[in-house]
């Protein structure tokens, strides 16, 4: 007889937006083989294939990597669901969650990307415009909508702007990526190293409460990396898309194309002025504004999300908490601006992800999120959001048996490592492993628990090119090989004091550290910080203060650091210490070795 | 009912195997574990745990195993596991080798079959042993000197149906990866026909050519594969039966994904 299944849940709440079309991965599969069968030209493929959301892979043309873009960060169980079966079928059974909420495969063979786009269409998802010369995904704090400091919740017109742009004639061959990001309040803030960010504020107009935005422009990182400016005091919701629009269309008339290493907006705007360029937005806004024959306005659905009642699955009380649950309460929840409700960070490795881990969060977002769905962040993680304080212990419980409790999550222990070595074609080290092993290490010496430490971050490129975002963390890495005599090593180059909240600022060039010596450098510095810092300050509040040439003590300048930290980098013999020859995760000598980069593509 | 006329079903839907079993018409082997099998099992099926059939899979032990099994040469056979169906799918290719050509595979699964609410109890049946001949057809079957010879050729396609990480890693030179996660779909061991061929194609795995599946050790994996590529109509298929194991024991050639540290990617 049928055994019906007993166990209570919520009805699936199911995406507003279909991403997705489903025309495309027929299209993709004819192209891949005209290009096979040579009828297609290298670089119209390439484009093409960005387009649709496939890089190329490190050393092979074989093989890429699929980006699935989640506009806002909202990802729902059935879709954790089907991307562990895609991981499992067509990559390498891990998934990679990155610093733009989007959600990566990679090594995938690239006449199977196809077959990818089809079951993406099946749950509405998609990698159209994730990578290429377009609008990329449109990010939105993870925290909007619960955050107690936000003026109002930016999810809405994140996907609203997202809507707008994806598969829009005016955004598919633009100069170079274009990104926007929405936040929820200063604080949490990404705004200012981005193309477009948005920060929401409201004021008061006739009695009345007018939404609008802070929009900051010309930001970003990469080789050389700028912040953004603000545009003007108050952008009003009305106006929001009038300047989107304004500056992609400038963009797309003054942006260089002949240059590819210099053709993002933050040049165009850093060699125009910016005075100029915020002259020229806003009488292109006025221009744009008047000349919509039809009103074009963006469709901001800003009807409440239905909160369930949270599902009490069959009491288990009189059951323990489980060890590490107070450590973990700490250093990966965040209170939300609702009462009794809290947002949970899962710690990833450097954003990877086991097919079995996805399809877990599937399950735990249906038993425990009101909101039954969840949001990528900003730092290689996803978040569970409206989880019920009363359920904290056990969705502890439930992460904990599918090793995804490790505590840390917002804190300084969980560093950013791009994909380095793993996969890219530009990599000169294996900074993903190197995020990986700074975390083991540090979660081992429990620093996640150090509240000196909290507000800082470690960040790793395995490149100048900042896909790790090196230059806005506390510490901050990027990589590079150095010799000894014909020895080969790899090297970082590491900066310090970089941030991107309300004081934004790049991280300054310190000193080049050995691979193999990151780790106790990083130590060392918070020792120096744990001997000179004054009662109130965190590592981050010591080194802004060392950076700006404002700290009294002993160590008042980088210099002051370096000099301290220089010992330890002086390389050894291969003789005396053949491993600082090697990179993390390799046991065959160091070589430098790159293909043809395709982030200008 | 003739052997080689290829109208033979690949995989048999529940319904069918319901009414063959009810009709006594059929001849249902479990391959799982004897003391699974004993707890309970699809009604009136007989075990063959796939370690037994392992431990010696000559051609004269097989015989004597099939006809212990009142199998001879017109019953028709239908094989099931609990493991996707790649167990199921040694112990088919393996009497297909021998001879045997009525011989299916459950469409799903026993842990699906039995969660359906289906037929299953813990009786042993009995039945007379049978008399089967033994006509080996070494068209399906691959050697590792067949392989080696059969590589060169143009028309060859070979497939290893390991996880992609385990492939990068050390794989037969000039093998394409096809894990076999990716022949099921939603509930069934086998995607439909269509999407399958599909995915081939995509892949320049064309009815034109021989192709050549392998996977790890003893030939599960690949044996699903060689299913797959049946049901999508590619019946020119050979199983390379004793799989990477024996081709790095033989220390023959392998090769790999070269200045990548891609198991740097995969959590835990
Ligand atoms: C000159 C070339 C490149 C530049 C300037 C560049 C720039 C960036 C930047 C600035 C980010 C950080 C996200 C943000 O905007 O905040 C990023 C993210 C990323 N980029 Fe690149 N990129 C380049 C090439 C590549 C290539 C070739 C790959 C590999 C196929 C790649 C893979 C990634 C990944 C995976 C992320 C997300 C980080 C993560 O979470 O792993 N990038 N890129
Ligand atoms: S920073 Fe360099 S190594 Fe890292 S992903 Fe970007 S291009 Fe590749």
């Amino acid at each position: 007889m049928t055994v019906p299944n007993l166990k209570q849940t919520a009805k699936p709440v199911k995406p507003k937006t279909n991403w997705s079309r489903m025309d495309e991965a027929d299209n993709f599969a004819k192209t891949v083989k005209l290009f096979r069968q040579g009828k297609y030209d290298e670089d119209s493929f390439r484009r093409f294939r960005l387009q649709h959301g496939a890089y190329g892979t490190r050393m092979t043309s074989d093989y890429a990597m699929v980006r699935i873009k989640l506009p806002a960060g909202e990802i729902y169980p059935h879709q954790f669901e089907k991307i562990s079966q895609l991981s499992e079928q067509y990559s390498i059974g891990n998934a990679h969650f990155t610093t733009r909420e989007s959600i990566q495969l990679h090594w995938v063979i690239l006449e199977d990307v196809s077959e990818i786009l089809r079951s993406l269409a099946e749950v509405g998802m998609t990698s159209r415009e994730a990578c290429g010369n377009t609008v990329r995904n449109v990010m939105c704090s993870p925290l909007a909508g619960v955050c107690p400091d936000e003026a109002f919740d930016s999810t809405p017109y994140a996907l609203a702007t997202a809507k707008f742009f994806l598969r829009n004639p005016m955004t598919q061959a633009l100069p170079r990526k274009f990104k926007f990001t929405f936040t929820c309040c200063e604080k949490h803030g990404m705004a200012r190293i981005v193309d477009v960010g948005l920060i929401p504020q409201t004021r008061e107009i006739d009695g009345e409460t007018q939404r609008g935005f802070k929009i900051f422009l010309g930001g970003g990182l990469g080789n050389k990396s700028f912040v953004g400016h603000q545009l003007e005091e108050f952008t009003p919701e009305d106006d929001l898309l009038y300047t989107s629009m304004a500056v992609i269309r400038l963009f797309d008339r003054l942006g260089d194309r002949t240059n590819l290493a210099r053709n993002r907006l933050r040049y165009l705007v850093n060699e125009m002025g910016w005075e100029k360029f915020q002259n020229l937005v806003l009488k292109e806004r006025a221009v744009v504004r008047a000349t919509q024959s039809v009103i074009t306005r963006l469709k901001v659905d800003t009807i409440p999300n239905e909160v369930r009642q949270p599902i009490r699955i069959s009491d288990e009380s009189g059951e323990s908490t489980p060890d590490g649950y107070a450590r973990w309460l700490k250093t990966n929840t965040v209170k939300q601006k609702q009462s009794s409700y809290h947002s949970v960070f899962i710690t990833l490795e450097a954003g990877d992800i086991t097919s079995n881990q996805l399809t877990a969060i599937a399950d735990i977002i249906q038993d425990f999120s009101a909101e039954g769905k969840a949001r990528t962040g900003f730092n290689q993680n996803v978040a569970l959001r409206f989880v019920h304080e009363d359920d904290l212990v056990k969705i502890y419980s439930r992460l904990l048996r599918v090793g995804l409790a490790k505590s840390g999550a917002l804190t300084m222990t969980a560093p950013i490592g791009c994909s380095g070595t793993t996969s890219c074609n530009l990599a000169l080290t294996n900074s993903h492993r190197l995020a990986k092993e700074i975390q083991r290490k540090f979660l081992d010496l429990k620093l996640d628990e150090d509240g000196d430490l909290s507000g800082s971050s470690i960040k790793i490129s395995g490149c100048p090119n900042a896909c790790g975002q090196h230059s806005i963390a506390t510490i901050g890495f990027f990589g590079g090989g150095a010799r000894v005599g014909k020895d080969m090593y790899p090297n970082y180059q590491m900066s310090l004091g970089g941030r991107s909240d309300g004081s934004a600022m790049l991280g300054e060039i310190c000193l080049r550290v050995p691979a193999k010596r990151v780790i106790p450098v990083i130590l060392k510095i918070i020792e120096l910080f744990k001997e000179h810092k004054k009662s109130d300050d965190t590592l981050q509040s010591w080194i802004h203060r060392v950076v700006n040439g404002n700290e009294d003590s002993q160590i008042k300048s980088l210099n002051d650091i370096k000099k301290v930290l220089e010992p330890l980098t002086i390389p050894p013999t291969k003789e005396d210490d053949p491993d600082f020859y090697l990179d993390y995760g390799s046991d065959t000598s160091y070589h430098t070795k790159t293909g043809k980069g395709e982030c200008a593509a | 009912m003739c052997c080689l006329s290829g109208t033979v079903k690949i995989t048999t839907d529940v319904d069918s195997l319901r009414s063959e079993i009810r009709d006594k018409s059929v001849r249902v082997i479990d391959v799982r574990r004897e003391a699974d099998y004993k707890q309970d099992h699809i009604t009136s099926a007989v075990n063959l745990p796939l370690a037994t059939l392992l431990s010696d899979d000559s051609p004269e032990r097989v015989l004597k195993l099939v006809n212990s099994m009142g199998i001879d040469d017109e019953t028709r056979v239908v094989v099931y596991d609990d493991t996707f169906g790649a167990l199921a799918s040694r112990v088919a290719w393996t009497l297909e080798y021998l001879g045997h050509s009525d011989v299916s595979l459950l469409e799903t699964t026993y842990g699906n079959w039995k969660s359906l609410g289906l037929e299953n109890d813990s009786q042993i049946p009995n039945f007379q042993s049978k008399e089967h001949s033994m006509k080996l057809q070494s068209n399906i079957l691959a050697t590792s000197d067949y392989l080696e010879s059969a590589k060169t050729r143009d028309d060859v396609i070979l497939i290893d149906n390991r996880e992609r990480l385990n492939f990068l890693e050390q794989h037969i030179p000039g093998a394409i990866s096809l894990p076999y996660r990716t022949l099921a779909s939603d509930g069934k061991i086998l995607r439909p026909k269509e999407d399958m061929k599909r995915l081939l194609e995509n892949r320049g795995v064309t009815e034109n050519s021989e192709i050549i599946t392998y996977c790890g050790s003893v030939g599960t994996l690949s044996g699903l594969a060689y299913y797959a590529l049946k049901s999508a109509g590619l019946s020119n298929a050979k199983l390379y039966v004793r799989s990477f194991k024996e081709w790095k024991n033989l220390q023959k050639p392998t090769e790999k994904q070269e200045d990548a540290s891609y198991w740097d990617l995969s959590a835990e």
